[in-house]
C-alpha cells in the first residue's frame, strides 16, 4: 500500500490559511509581551535572582563586603536608611553603604547584608523543595490517574514491605539480617518475572493462590497515602524527620519537598482521569504508542496547567516552612541568615521594629508574586487556544 | 485455523464476541447486575469492502469499535484478525498488530489533543512507523495532509484553529499515518455540518478505493449506511439482529426491528409520507434484559414463545441472516 | 404579505453579537412569517443563526453581548421588540412556547415531572391543586406516555432521551399557545424515536390547531413535516417556499448542492455532489453573496454585491439573480 500523489479530492481546493504563520518562538514572545504583568514577574524574578546570586559572594569570605554576622550592639533596631553613629563604630565596622538601609535588628546586625545573605538560601528552598514535590505529585497523580484501575498483588505488597524493612536493616547497620530479606525479595522478583513469561499463572501452586489474590487497586493505594499524608499536621512531620536527620538545608528542602505533594498528586489525578476518556488518548493508543509516551507526551501537557499556578503558592509556603523551622533551630544553622528566620527573629519586635517584619514579609510576598505572575503569563503562553488572531 | 485461512480476503472475522459492565450500587459498590453492552456479537469484514453497522444509541455499537481495537478487553469470543485471535493478545502482542486497526471517532474536538500541533499529531503515526525525522518524515506528512485535501501548512497549526470538517480529515490523515489495513470509523460525520458531511463521504471513499482499505463503520444513519456500505448489520441492545448486503436488507427485510428502522428514515423526498409503524419503545432500563429475544415489549409480531426461548442467528438467505424464529421460519 | 392569517411575522430582523473587537452578524436581516395552522421550517447549518432567531422572537437573546440591531417582530398586530418584560413574560410559555433541543439539560433533574409541568401551567394560569393534576395527566397521555399516572412522580433521569422530549412538549402544550417554536428537537434522538416525535407533533398540530415554527438542518426531517422551508445560510434567507418547490426545484445553489450531496441508496455507486468550502465565521462574512466562496455559479459580481431575492411565483423566492438569468442547476 502506497500514498501516492495524484487523484487528489476534489472537493476541496486547498483551504487558505487562517493567520500569517511565525515561527514557533516568534507566537511565544509575542504572546507573552502582550501579557505585561508576566513580564513584569519574570523581570522582578530574574533581579531576585541575580540578587540572590551576587549576594552569595558578597557576604561571604574572609572579609566580604557586606558582613551579615557582624554585631553591633550599640547600633541595634535602628530604623532602615538611618546614619550609623560614626563615633562609637570602629572602622571596619562601618557598613559600606555608609548607611542602614534596611536598618539593623536586636543584635546591631546589618539587615541589608543578613537578607542578601539569606536570599539565596530562601530562593532555592522554595524552588527546589517545590520542584521535588511537583516532581513527585505528577508521577503519583499520572500513575494514580492512568494507571489506577490495574490491581497490586498481595505478593507485590508483601515484596514492598520486605525490600524496604531489609533496607532499613542495612542502613541500620543489621547487615546480616537486611540481606537475608533482600536476597529474598530479590529471588522472589526475578522467579515471578520469569514464571510469568513463560506460562502466565497456570504454574503457581495452589496454596500459593493467595499471594497473587488481586490487594487493592493502584488509584486507591496512591489517593489513601495521600490521605494518610495529609492527615498529619506536615509542619510536625517535618519536624520529625528534620529531628532525625543531620541539620543541613539541603535536607530540608527534600524533607519539604516530601511531604507537600499530595495537592499537586490531586490536580493530576483528577486531569488525568477526564484525559484519559478522551477520544486523542485512546487514538495515539491505537496508533501504538507506549504508555510512558502516552503519558508523559500526550496527557501531561493538558493537565499541567492547574500544577504550574499552585506550585507558585507552594514556593510561598515552603520559604515559610523553612522559616519555621530555623526559628525553632532546625533549619540553617543559627548565625546564617535566611529570609525566615529573619522574618521570625523579628517577630519579638513587631511594635519596637516592625520593618524586621516587614522587610523579609514583603521580600516573600514579590518572589511569590512575582512567580505567581509570571506562572499564568505561561499558562497562558501554553495553551494553543489563547494564540489565535494576534 | 484453517477455516480461517481458507479465504484469505477476510481482514476481520469477530465470532461470539461479548462484553458486559457491571452495574455497581451502594455504598459497598456491589455488582448489581451487568449491562450486557455487547451480547454475542459475529461478523466478519473483506478486505476493500465496508460493513455498516447501524442501531440505536447505546447499543452497543462504540463497545463493539473499542473491543476490535483492544481498548477493551473482551469478556468471551473471538477477534480474529488476519488469522490470527488479537482477542487473547495482551498489550505487548498487540503493539505490533496496533497500526492495522486504525479508528476515527465520532467527535471531532476530542479526538486531537489540543496542545499538540496537528502536524505532530500525525507524526505520531510516522515516528512508531519508524521514519526517523527529518526531510522523509516531512514528505510523508504533507502527502497525508494533501491526501485528504489540506494544505500542508496546516501541519504547524493547532486543532482548535480548524473547523469540524477539517479536524475530521486530519483524524482521518492520523488514522492513515500508520497505513492501517482495516479503519474503524465511529459515526465520522455525525458532528458535522450538513454540506461538509458529503466531502468527508467521498474521502472514505476513495481513500477506500485508492488505498484497498476496508472499513467498519457505524453509524445510526440509514441513508449514509445505505450509500457507504457493502453489507449492514443491524445492532439492538448488544445484539446483532439482522446482518445482510445492502441491497438485500432494503429489499427484503425480515426482522421486525430493521422493518421499522427503515420506515423511520426521514427521506428527503416529500410527498412519499410513509404512515410510520412503531410500536411505543420499552420503559424498562434498556440494557438488562431477561431471557429470550431482546426485542420483546417493542415487537409488533411477539408471541409468549419470544419470551422463553433463547433466539438464534439464522440464516434465511445468501449472507442474510436474522435473529427471529418468526422471520426465519417464513 | 400579512394578512389576517399571518401568527407572527417577522421583518428584516437583525441581531449581532459584539465580542471584544469583533461583532459576530448572527442573524443579518431575515424576514418570514407564520400563518395560522401551519408549519414552517427553517433549515440551515450549525452557526447560521437558527436558535438565535428563535430566542429573538421571546426575547431571550442575552444583552450584551447580543443587540437586536433592527427589524420588527409583530405577533397578532403587537411589536414584541417594543415590549416591556413583564408583557413579554405573559407572552412567552403562554401564547409561544419553546421546546429546546437538549432534552437532558432543558428538565430540572431535581423536579418531578408534576412539578415541572404544573409549574408551566400555574405560571400563566390560576388554578387549583386537583384541576393541575388532571392538567398534567392529560398533556402526558395527549404526548403519547404511557401510564400517565405513575409517571407524574418520576424524575428527568428516570426517562428516556424520546420521553423527555415528550415532557418537555406537554411543557409547551401546558398553556395552549398559538406557536410552538421546536429547535431541534430531535437532534439528539434516534431515528425511531424521531419518526415518534414529528407524528406526535403533527397530530397535536392538527387537534389543538397550532402553528409550528420547526428549526432542524435535517433536510429530510423537513420533507417530512413541512408546510412552508426558509433555508438559511450565514444569517440571511438565501430561499424560501413550499416543501414541494424547495425540493423538487430548488432555485438556489445552497440548496441545490445540500440536496445534491444528501447520500441515499438510489445514489450508490455514484458520486456525492459536495459543496466545497466551509461555512463562514458570522464574525468575518465574505461580502456580496456569503456563499460566493463555495458556489459553482459565482460571477465576478456575486462578490461585491448583495444579491436581492428572485421571485418564482407562488411564494417561491430565491436569493440568487445569477441563476435566475438562465442558470441551470445541478444534474
Ligand atoms: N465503561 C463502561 N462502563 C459501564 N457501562 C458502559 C461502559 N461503556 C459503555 N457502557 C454501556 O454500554 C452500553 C453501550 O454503549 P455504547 O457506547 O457502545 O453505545 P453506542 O451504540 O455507541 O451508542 P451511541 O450511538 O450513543 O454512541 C451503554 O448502555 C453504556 O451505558
Ligand atoms: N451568546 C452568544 N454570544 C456570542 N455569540 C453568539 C451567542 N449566541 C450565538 N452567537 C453567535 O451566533 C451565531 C448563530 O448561532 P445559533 O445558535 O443561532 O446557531 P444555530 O443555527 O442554532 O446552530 P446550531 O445548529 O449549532 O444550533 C453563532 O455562530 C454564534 O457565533
Ligand atoms: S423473536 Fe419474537 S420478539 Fe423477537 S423479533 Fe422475532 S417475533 Fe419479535
Ligand atoms: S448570487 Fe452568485 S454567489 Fe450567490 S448563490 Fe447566486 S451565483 Fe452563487
Ligand atoms: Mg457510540
Ligand atoms: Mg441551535
Amino acid at each position: 500500500m502506497n500514498i501516492d500523489e495524484k487523484g487528489f479530492n476534489q472537493d476541496f481546493q486547498f483551504e487558505a490559511p487562517m493567520a500569517p504563520k511565525r515561527t514557533r518562538l516568534q507566537e511565544f514572545w509575542l504572546l507573552f509581551r502582550q501579557n505585561r504583568l508576566a513580564i513584569l514577574g519574570l523581570f522582578i524574578f530574574i533581579l531576585f535572582f541575580c540578587c540572590a546570586i551576587m549576594g552569595l559572594f558578597i557576604t561571604s569570605g574572609p572579609d566580604p563586603l557586606f558582613d551579615p554576622a557582624m554585631i553591633r550592639l550599640q547600633e541595634k533596631l535602628r530604623p532602615p536608611l538611618a546614619k550609623p553613629n560614626l563615633d562609637s563604630l570602629r572602622r571596619e565596622e562601618i557598613p559600606c553603604l555608609g548607611f542602614y538601609l534596611m536598618g539593623t535588628d536586636d543584635l546591631g546586625r546589618d539587615v541589608f547584608a543578613r537578607m542578601l545573605q539569606g536570599a539565596w538560601v530562601s530562593l532555592t528552598v522554595g524552588f527546589v523543595a517545590v520542584g521535588i514535590s511537583v516532581l513527585i505529585g505528577i508521577f503519583m497523580g499520572g500513575v494514580a490517574g492512568y494507571f489506577g484501575q490495574h490491581h497490586i498483588r498481595v505478593d507485590h505488597i508483601l515484596m514492598t514491605i520486605l525490600l524496604i524493612s531489609g533496607a532499613g536493616l542495612v542502613m541500620a547497620h543489621s547487615i546480616r539480617f537486611g540481606a537475608v530479606l533482600l536476597c529474598l525479595t530479590l529471588a522472589y522478583i526475578f522467579y515471578s518475572f520469569f514464571t510469568q513469561n513463560r506460562s502466565g499463572e497456570k504454574s503457581v501452586p495452589s496454596w500459593a493462590k493467595v499471594f497473587r489474590k488481586s490487594a487493592v487497586s493502584v488509584d486507591t493505594l496512591i489517593m489513601r497515602i495521600v490521605d494518610i499524608m495529609l492527615c498529619f499536621p506536615s509542619f510536625f512531620l517535618i519536624l520529625t524527620v528534620v529531628a532525625l536527620l543531620p541539620a543541613s538545608i539541603y535536607n530540608i528542602m527534600i524533607v519539604i519537598g516530601l511531604t507537600s505533594w499530595m495537592g499537586t498528586t490531586r490536580f493530576v489525578r483528577a486531569e488525568f482521569l477526564s484525559l484519559r476518556e478522551q477520544d486523542f488518548v485512546a487514538a495515539v493508543k491505537t496508533l501504538g504508542a507506549s504508555n510512558f509516551r502516552i503519558i508523559f507526551r500526550h496527557m501531561m501537557p493538558n493537565a499541567i496547567a492547574p500544577v504550574l499556578v499552585s506550585a507558585t503558592i507552594g514556593i510561598a509556603t515552603a520559604i515559610l516552612t523553612e522559616a519555621g523551622l530555623s526559628f525553632l533551630g532546625f533549619g540553617v544553622p543559627p548565625p546564617h541568615a535566611t529570609w525566615g528566620n529573619i522574618l521570625s527573629d523579628g517577630k519579638n519586635f513587631i511594635f519596637d521594629a516592625p520593618w524586621l517584619t516587614f522587610i523579609p514579609g514583603i521580600a516573600i510576598l514579590i518572589v511569590v508574586l512575582s512567580f505567581n505572575l509570571f506562572g499564568e503569563g505561561l499558562r497562558d503562553v501554553l495553551n494553543p487556544k489563547l494564540r489565535e488572531r494576534h | 485455523m484453517e477455516l480461517l485461512n481458507k479465504d484469505k480476503q477476510i481482514v476481520l472475522r469477530v465470532q461470539n464476541l461479548k462484553k458486559y459492565f457491571p452495574i455497581r450500587r451502594g455504598f459497598f459498590q456491589k455488582i448489581a447486575g451487568w449491562v450486557k453492552a455487547v451480547d454475542d456479537v459475529s461478523f466478519e469484514i473483506e478486505q476493500g469492502k465496508t460493513l455498516g453497522l447501524v442501531g440505536e444509541s447505546g447499543c452497543g455499537k462504540t463497545t463493539v469499535a473499542r473491543l476490535i481495537l483492544k481498548l477493551l478487553e473482551p469478556d468471551h469470543g473471538k477477534i480474529i484478525f488476519r488469522g490470527s485471535d488479537i482477542g487473547e493478545f495482551t498489550e505487548k502482542d498487540m503493539r505490533p498488530i496496533r497500526k492495522e486497526i486504525q479508528i476515527v471517532f465520532q467527535d471531532p474536538f476530542g479526538s486531537l489533543n489540543p496542545r499538540m500541533t496537528t502536524g505532530l499529531s500525525i507524526e505520531e503515526g510516522l515516528r512508531i512507523l519508524g521514519i526517523k525525522r527529518g526531510r522523509k518524515r516531512k514528505e510523508r506528512l504533507e502527502k497525508l495532509l494533501k491526501m485528504v485535501g489540506m494544505s500542508p501548512d496546516s501541519a504547524d497549526r493547532y486543532p482548535h484553529e480548524f473547523s469540524g470538517g477539517q479536524r475530521q480529515r486530519i483524524c482521518i490523515a492520523r488514522a492513515l499515518s500508520v497505513d492501517p489495513s482495516l479503519v474503524v470509523c465511529d459515526e465520522p460525520i455525525s458532528a458535522l455540518d450538513v454540506s461538509i458531511q458529503a466531502q468527508i463521504i467521498n474521502l472514505l471513499k476513495d481513500l477506500q478505493d485508492r488505498l484497498g482499505l476496508s472499513y467498519l463503520f457505524i453509524s445510526h444513519d440509514l441513508n449514509v449506511v445505505s450509500y457507504l456500505c457493502s453489507t449492514i448489520s443491524v445492532m439492538y441492545k448488544g445484539q446483532i439482529m439482522e446482518s445482510a448486503p445492502a441491497e438485500e436488507l432494503f429489499e427484503n427485510p425480515c426482522h421486525p426491528y430493521t422493518m421499522s428502522l427503515l420506515s423511520a428514515i426521514p427521506d428527503p423526498e416529500p410527498g412519499i409520507k410513509r404512515e410510520i409503524e412503531l410500536v411505543e419503545p420499552d420503559l424498562s432500563d434498556s440494557l438488562i434484559t431477561s431471557n429470550g429475544c431482546n426485542f420483546q415489549g417493542r415487537c409488533s409480531i411477539e408471541e409468549p414463545r419470544c419470551l422463553e426461548e433463547k433466539i438464534g442467528f439464522e440464516k434465511v438467505g445468501e449472507k442474510h441472516f436474522v435473529r427471529c424464529w418468526k422471520a426465519a421460519k417464513k | 404579505m400579512a394578512n389576517n392569517n399571518t401568527l407572527i411575522s417577522v421583518q428584516d430582523l437583525k441581531v449581532y453579537f459584539r465580542t471584544g473587537h469583533e461583532c459576530a452578524r448572527a442573524v443579518d436581516g431575515i424576514s418570514f412569517e407564520v400563518r395560522k395552522e401551519e408549519t414552517v421550517c427553517l433549515v440551515g447549518e450549525s452557526g447560521c443563526g437558527k436558535t438565535v432567531s428563535a430566542l429573538s422572537i421571546l426575547g431571550l437573546i442575552p444583552t450584551p453581548p447580543g443587540e437586536i440591531a433592527g427589524g420588527r417582530i409583530l405577533f397578532q398586530g403587537k411589536n414584541l421588540l417594543e415590549l416591556d418584560e413583564e408583557d413579554m413574560q405573559k407572552i412567552r410559555g403562554n401564547r409561544i412556547a419553546m421546546v429546546f433541543q437538549e432534552p437532558l439539560t432543558s428538565l430540572n433533574p431535581v423536579f418531578t415531572i408534576e412539578d415541572q409541568i404544573g409549574e408551566a401551567i400555574s405560571i400563566h394560569k390560576n388554578v387549583g391543586a386537583k384541576e393541575l393534576r388532571d392538567r398534567c395527566i392529560k398533556l402526558l397521555k395527549d404526548v403519547g406516555i404511557p401510564s400517565p399516572v405513575q409517571r407524574l412522580k418520576d424524575y428527568p433521569h428516570q426517562l428516556s432521551g424520546g420521553q423527555r422530549q415528550r415532557v418537555m412538549i406537554a411543557m409547551a402544550l401546558a398553556c395552549d399557545p398559538d406557536l410552538i417554536i421546536a429547535d431541534e428537537p430531535t437532534t439528539a434522538l434516534d431515528v425511531t424515536v424521531q419518526a415518534q416525535i414529528l407524528r406526535l407533533l403533527k397530530s397535536i398540530q392538527k387537534i389543538r390547531s397550532m402553528s409550528v415554527l420547526y428549526i432542524t438542518h435535517d433536510l429530510g426531517v423537513v420533507a417530512n413535516i413541512a408546510d412552508r422551508v426558509y433555508v438559511m445560510y450565514s444569517g440571511i434567507f438565501t430561499e424560501q417556499g413550499n416543501t414541494a418547490q424547495i425540493f423538487h426545484d430548488a432555485r438556489h445553489p445552497y440548496t441545490q448542492g445540500l440536496l445534491a450531496s444528501l447520500p441515499s441508496r438510489s445514489k450508490r455507486g455514484k458520486r456525492l455532489y459536495s459543496i466545497p468550502g466551509t461555512v463562514p465565521n458570522p464574525a468575518y462574512k465574505p461580502a456580496g453573496c456569503p456563499f460566493h466562496p463555495r458556489c459553482p455559479h459565482a460571477i465576478l459580481t456575486c462578490a461585491k454585491e448583495y444579491p436581492e431575492m428572485c421571485d418564482y411565483g407562488q411564494g417561491h423566492l430565491a436569493r440568487c439573480p445569477v441563476l435566475l438569468e438562465g442558470g441551470d442547476g445541478y444534474k
